[in-house]
């Protein structure tokens, strides 16, 4: 009886979670479809295409796409110029106020993000590059710092010192050994940063907001003007669309490095 | 003289690792750094290969002065302890890695890893992964790795640590035949007296980051020139007695000494290998037998001589088939007398 119980209970909450989790998902995917959808009715009345027409044709929504994915990949390049020598120093040297400069990066996340980016207007401004596509990516790649520099610094430490010995040995100066050998090892945990900073920039709405209308909009920022004036299927189909790259990549991520990866970049001392 | 070092010193975190050591290794000779943990064998070792840098003194190889030389450059090789193999290269690019940067033809390069897995006898293996091969085989390509580069010293670090008891033994011989075979000049570091014992020209004992001895196995073990080597090196009884001319005297009991005699008289430590400790069933001094330990091919007795207590190894019919509780009678055949650490040469 009481296993019974038990095994129902969590049958329940399963259930319940499901509906939480793909619920909204769900009712998105048949907005993006619907022609007309009243309340008391489960499905649609009339289904169409229509809203991806529409969407799709919308050169302003054509352009914010493209332009999404321009910052995404520069953001990415960017930060991987910025972060991962950070991270390899981190990770191999010691020098003064390392711990400090490591956790001193959480500081992008732990104010609140309009209050920082308020304060960036203003530095923008003064630097004139409101409003610019470098400003957009100054942005972006702020966003992508911690994830950029803790989980490859992760990675670089989990090489072991006597494999780039050993390299060094063999004949290899310090940057052929890098390139041969700790580089490659530490490669999936990179990966993993890579893909999660291009997920960021692409998720990316408020400071691309601040900084970056009316010249650059992208998918996010556009959300918003879409909610405002077009019909909530156009929102669905536009959702749909924002998500595609994140699920396809997520599954990447999982498929092929994943695990103890993400774990790594909390392990650094 | 192929390996030279001279009065090279180290600090690290404030504490002095290896303090003014000298060693020279002879062309084609293999010489162990053998000692506990923390005596400064591997930090020697890792400024033979040049991944330490002396405080003081300088690394020679065939008089050529490689002490402010990076390990790219140097004419050494290593084998690491825990192999340090690439795991993203296969078993032929790991071995075909230093010859690359050598810009050697491809031909050659094929030819020449082939070579040297057909003298590690993996030649089967060129195309595993690091990962898809047992602990052993590792181990060979590791010493394939360094021996293809041709080095003019190999350095081995604890390279059979990683093995097990029955494994070890034969990469031992391996390492041994292998080394002699391609004649190049070795210097291996370990902590194992038996592997050092077994397959070095040289052992150099070491301990707070100097030389106690340096001498060929036989030596070490016959004569170990300091109370720390006698103790480290195999098993030894080291009693502190009363020395004179026909016996050594410990507390009540006066220990006769056969064959030569000592020639000194007076307080000494006075060390007995344990198969010089002669066992019959009446003459000599009276011991109690508290232990017997069958060890195989000979008998273990631990013997208590009053408060002292003294191993002894017998062989068949000469003591072994004593039981526990027995009384024992021994001599001693030889005696290495210390005083102040140092031994007596007589």
């Amino acid at each position: 009886m009481g296993a019974w119980a038990r095994r129902a209970g969590v049958a329940l909450f399963v259930l319940a979670m499901l509906l939480f989790v793909i619920g909204p998902l769900a009712w998105l995917s048949l907005r993006a479809f619907a022609q007309t959808w009243e309340y008391p009715r489960l499905l649609p009345r009339e289904w169409t295409l229509h809203w991806w027409e529409t969407v799709l044709e919308d050169a302003q929504l054509g352009g914010a796409i493209r332009l999404s994915f321009v910052f995404a990949p520069v953001t990415v390049l960017v930060s991987s110029v910025i972060c991962l020598p950070a991270a390899y120093a981190f990770a191999r040297h010691d020098f003064p106020g390392r711990r400090v400069m490591l956790l001193s990066l959480f500081a992008t996340n732990a104010f609140p993000k309009m209050g920082l980016f308020i304060t960036i207007a203003g530095l923008f401004y003064s630097l004139k590059i409101m409003g610019t596509f470098v400003g957009v990516v100054v942005v972006h790649v702020l966003g992508t710092l911690v994830v950029m520099t803790w989980i490859p610094a992760a990675a670089f430490a989990a090489v072991p010192r006597s494999l780039e010995e050993a390299a060094r040995d063999a004949g290899a100066g310090p940057i052929r050994t890098f390139f041969s050998v700790t580089f490659p090892i530490a490669a999936p945990g990179i990966l993993v940063a890579m893909i999660m900073a291009f997920l960021a920039s692409f998720d990316e709405a408020q400071g691309t907001f601040l900084v970056g209308t009316p010249t650059y909009i992208t998918m996010p920022t556009e959300m918003y003007t879409l909610v405002l004036n077009y019909p909530e299927q156009a929102a669905a189909v536009f959702s749909i669309m924002l998500s595609v790259p994140s699920v396809v990549l997520m599954l990447l991520v999982r498929k092929h490095v994943m695990g103890g990866r993400l774990a790594e970049g909390f392990q650094l001392r | 003289m192929s390996l030279r070092i001279e009065a090279v010193s180290k600090v690290l975190g404030g504490r002095t690792i290896v303090d003014s050591l000298d060693l020279e290794v002879e062309t084609g000779q293999l010489a162990s750094l053998l000692g506990p943990s923390g005596c400064g064998k591997t930090t020697t070792l890792r400024m033979i290969g040049g991944f330490l840098r002396p405080d003081a003194g300088q690394v020679l190889i065939d008089g050529q002065d490689v002490t402010a030389i990076a390990p790219e450059r140097r004419p050494t090789a290593m084998v690491f302890q825990n192999y340090a193999l690439w795991p993203h290269m296969t078993v032929f690019k790991n071995i075909a890695f230093g010859l690359k940067l050598r810009r050697m033809p491809r031909d050659e390069i094929r030819s020449r890893v082939e070579d040297v897995l057909r003298t590690v006898n993996l030649l089967h293996h060129i195309d595993s992964h690091p990962g898809q091969i047992s602990g052993g085989e590792q181990q060979r390509v590791a010493l394939a790795r360094a021996l293809v580069l041709e080095p003019k010293v190999l350095l081995l670090d604890e390279p059979l640590s990683n093995l097990d008891a029955k494994l070890r033994e034969r990469v031992r011989d391996d390492i041994r035949e292998i080394q002699q075979r391609v004649g190049i000049t070795t210097v291996l570091v370990t902590h194992d007296q038996d592997e050092a014992l077994s397959i070095s020209d040289k052992v150099a004992v070491m301990t707070g980051g100097r030389i106690d001895q340096y001498d060929p196995p036989s030596t070490i073990y016959r004569a170990p020139r300091t109370r720390f080597v006698a103790d480290f090196v195999g098993t030894m009884n080291l009693l502190r007695a009363t020395v004179h001319d026909d016996h050594v005297a410990t507390g009540d009991v006066k220990i006769p000494v056969r064959g030569a005699a000592l020639g000194v008289e007076g307080e000494w430590d006075v060390g007995v290998r344990p198969e010089d400790v002669r066992v019959s069933p009446s003459e000599g001094a009276p011991a109690q037998v508290a232990r017997v330990i069958p060890r195989g091919h000979y008998t273990e007795l631990v013997l208590m001589l009053g408060e002292q207590r003294l191993r002894a190894f017998v062989g068949p019919g000469s003591g072994d088939d004593l039981p526990e509780g027995a009384t024992a009678h021994i001599e001693i055949s030889r005696a290495l007398l210390y005083r102040e650490g140092l031994l007596h040469q007589a």
